[in-house]
């Protein structure tokens, strides 16, 4: 939806006229990120990161098309295809740091901006599909991340590769011809190497499919905000351009500062040694562990260790995949009507434990499966599955919720009716068409 | 609707976990879990450092010579570098002519061709050549080594937690398995000592390994620039060399690195003036 007071696209130069009136992509960009999109003005930093994700999806597609240009999917030569590009193509070693820190980051920045919407509501009416399509991209980035981490063939890459696959075993009756079939073979080798190459060479183009849809839906109600009240006036509101360009930028070139500090000086220290161990299939590794990004989810596998009707195996699979799944049922799940965590405040105690729950999850998921490391991973797995499947539907019932304010303009200028530039005014002092108040 | 199947599937998972728990914490009161003789006896390696070290880390060259050296004459009789190329011991700071006499002396061959008969056969290593593996295959590797393959050193640095402060620690921490204490001042138990052709060393995460100690006296190598050979400085040296021979872009990256970060943090200064100076008077 445009707002009646968003602003109007109107081409001055008579060459971009004629564009537009044959093509009307700069109308586009200008109603979607342009000064055409108008967005709450209270946004915190939090609303940074979709902006860091998107940022990452195409720098991990640069650093991998330059990747792809020298690798070779191949059993017996992509690990050395890989010390090749680090070590004889030119400034090769930052293409792949670059792309494996590049991962960790994407994660780093997605999994913020998820959490930003688990507490400030942002799955609620009417942004549902937005959240879905969400979890849509969390998937494919997952299968993708997964896949690029079997590309160096190093030991965690194939055992990891097998222990992954191996999960489908765990389906009764046809549990082993599929993980044959997905593989190409009885352990990952070749014909693995090849389609997992080719499989993640072409996701993140369908992630970059699935991410326009995702705004497109966004843009439908438009930005929600920390107060999670809706846009009313005017005065709720700014043009995304320039003001959330110019935050965004700043917030990017932050962000930007953690990352090439880690990839330029600690370029190793997310990932596993072992991987610099070529893929040797008779010598399994003393701990097989993902990469850290899947280790709350690694926790959620493992932590199924006694068969109850169906196998252990079968239930951390189950409940492993449910964990990322009942995702999409959120907006049903948690009915109270007020979206913002701000103003809920039992909501607000759950979420903040759930945040530690995760970190937890995260930590025991990279330890080896022994004990008291599997008892804190079934305490956390429990908390995991009440907090969404059972607390919040009860929560969302009983809860007292605080008086919301009446407006976002009321929230920022706490009764103060004018404030000192009136919409519309930039900070330059130009002029621009003032809405009626 | 949704939230009754919701809390349903919940109590589910919820309930199976808790059985899960139940019976783990039942084992973990019953049974005893005695440590294992690797958690008691393993050590973590040595604190120790190299010029290598943190984002301002570069190699002392001298030092990755003497390194290099060890290599040589103790390391590369059972240990290939086959990442590694003559040519690129330039970087050390060999001139081309000693390169291609490092290279021409090499005591292994490298695989080749007769050009007559076309029989297999070898020819000395040019600086091209990647240094050649010790021995023909894996087969052959293992036959000389009771069983044990050595792995190729290319990457070690790297591919162990803590790679330079282990190799140092592993090359310096042979015990004997007999009068060797922790420091609870236990013996290592029986069934831990190590088997026929396996050395003790606390550093190694089974602690028994099958390499013999490579470095066994001062003085095993003389070094070109007088340094005295001690075996703590051959271990250091051959260790730091390794850091090279698995990271050899490190000062390259260390150099980007500072003028990524000086240019991000212009950029950064910049772009929140900007977001002020856009802002200013709006309250948000
Ligand atoms: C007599 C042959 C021999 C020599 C000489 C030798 N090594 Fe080894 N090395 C081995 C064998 C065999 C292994 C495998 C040990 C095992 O897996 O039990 C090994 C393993 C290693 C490892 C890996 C240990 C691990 O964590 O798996 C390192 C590091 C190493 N050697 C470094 C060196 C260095 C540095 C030198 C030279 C100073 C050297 N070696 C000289 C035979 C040798
Ligand atoms: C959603 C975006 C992407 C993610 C999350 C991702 C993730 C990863 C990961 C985790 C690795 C392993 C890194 C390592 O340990 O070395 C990897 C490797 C690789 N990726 Fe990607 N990737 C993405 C996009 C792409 C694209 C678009 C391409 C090519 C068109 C690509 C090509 C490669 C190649 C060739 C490798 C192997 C080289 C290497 O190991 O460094 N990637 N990727």
């Amino acid at each position: 939806m445009s707002f009646p007071w968003a602003k109007q696209y109107e081409p001055k130069h008579p060459l971009m006229q004629w564009f537009d009136q044959r093509l009307p992509l700069p109308r586009l960009v200008f109603n979607s990120v342009g000064p055409g999109y108008v967005v709450p003005r209270n946004l915190n930093y939090f609303w940074n990161f979709a902006v860091l994700a998107g940022f990452m999806l195409v720098e991990q597609i640069v650093t991998g098309i330059i990747l792809a240009m020298h690798y070779a999917p191949a059993g017996d030569i992509a690990f050395q295809s890989v010390e090749h590009i680090m070590r004889d193509v030119n400034q090769g070693w930052m293409m792949r740091y670059l792309h494996a820190n590049g991962a960790s980051f994407f994660f780093i920045v997605t999994y913020i901006h998820i959490f930003r919407g688990l507490y400030y509501g942002s799955y609620k009416a009417p942004r549902e599909l937005v959240w879905m399509l969400g979890v849509v991209i969390l998937l494919l980035m997952m299968a993708t991340a997964f896949m690029g981490y079997v590309l160096p063939w190093g030991q965690m890459s194939f055992w990891g590769a097998k222990v992954i696959t191996g999960l489908f075993g765990a389906i009764p009756l046809v549990g082993e011809p599929i993980q044959t079939w997905l593989l190409g073979g009885f352990a990952p080798d070749n014909a693995a190497l090849n389609r997992f190459f080719s499989l993640h060479f072409v996701l993140p183009f369908v992630i970059a499919g699935v991410v326009i849809l995702h705004i497109w839906a966004l843009h439908i109600p438009g930005s929600s905000n920390p107060t999670g009240v809706d846009i009313k006036t005017p005065q709720d509101t700014v043009p995304f351009h320039p003001f959330y360009t110019a935050k965004d930028g700043f917030g990017l070139f932050l962000f930007l500062i953690f990352f090439c500090a880690v990839t330029f000086f600690l370029p190793n220290y997310l990932g596993h040694a072992d991987n610099y161990i070529p893929a040797n299939p008779l010598a399994t590794p003393a701990h097989i562990v993902p990469e850290w990004y899947f280790w709350p989810f690694y926790a959620i596998l493992r932590a199924f260790t006694v068969d109850f009707i169906l196998s252990a195996k079968l239930w951390g699979v189950l409940a492993m995949f449910a964990a990322i799944l009942l995702l999409f049922f959120l907006p049903w799940i948690d009915r109270s009507p007020v979206r913002s965590g701000n103003y809920r405040p039992r909501f607000k105690q759950f979420f903040w434990i759930l945040v530690l729950d995760v970190l937890v999850l995260g930590y025991v998921g990279g330890k080896p499966a022994e004990e008291p490391y599997v008892m804190i991973s079934q305490l956390a797995t429990i908390y995991y599955f009440a907090h969404f499947l059972i607390i919040l539907p009860i929560v969302s019932k009983f809860e007292k919720t605080l008086p919301l304010p009446n407006s976002i303009a009321e929230s920022v200028l706490h009764g103060e009716k004018k404030e000192s530039a009136p919409y519309g005014i930039q900070a330059g002092g130009n002029a621009q068409a003032v809405p009626a108040e | 609707m949704v939230r009754l199947i919701a809390i349903l599937v919940g109590l589910g998972f919820v309930g199976v976990a808790a059985w899960s728990l139940l019976w783990g914490a039942i084992a973990y009161v019953s049974e005893p879990h005695e440590e294992t003789a690797e958690h008691r006896f393993h050590l973590y390696p040595k604190k120790v450092s190299f010029a290598s070290d943190g984002p301002l880390g570069h190699f002392d060259r001298q030092q990755l010579q003497r390194g290099f050296q060890v290599y040589k004459e103790v390391c590369a009789a059972c240990h290939g570098l086959n990442l590694v190329a003559f040519r690129n011991l330039a970087d050390l700071g060999y001139t081309e002519a000693e390169v291609k006499a490092i290279a021409a002396q090499w005591q292994i061959e490298v695989p080749s061709i007769n050009e007559q008969t076309g029989e297999p056969a070898t020819r000395k290593a040019i600086p091209a050549d990647k240094f050649p593996n010790p021995y023909a295959n894996e087969v052959a590797a293992r036959a000389a080594n009771n069983n044990a393959m050595p792995p190729d050193l290319s990457l070690i640095t790297k591919a162990r937690h803590d790679g330079p402060a282990y190799t140092y620690s592993l090359l310096t921490g042979y015990r004997d398995a007999a009068t060797y204490r922790n420091e609870k001042g236990e013996a290592l138990p029986a069934e831990n000592r190590p088997g026929q052709g396996l050395y003790f060393n606390p550093y190694f995460p089974n602690l028994n390994l099958a390499m013999p100690p490579p470095i066994t006296a001062d003085g095993q190598v003389t070094y070109a620039d007088g340094t005295p050979a001690t075996r703590d400085q051959m271990a250091k040296d051959v260790s730091a060399f390794l850091t090279w021979t698995a990271e050899p872009f490190l000062e390259n990256r260390n150099r980007t690195g500072w003028a990524v970060l000086v240019f991000l943090l212009i950029a950064t200064v910049l772009s929140y003036m900007s977001y002020r100076n856009i802002w200013a008077g709006y309250k948000h």
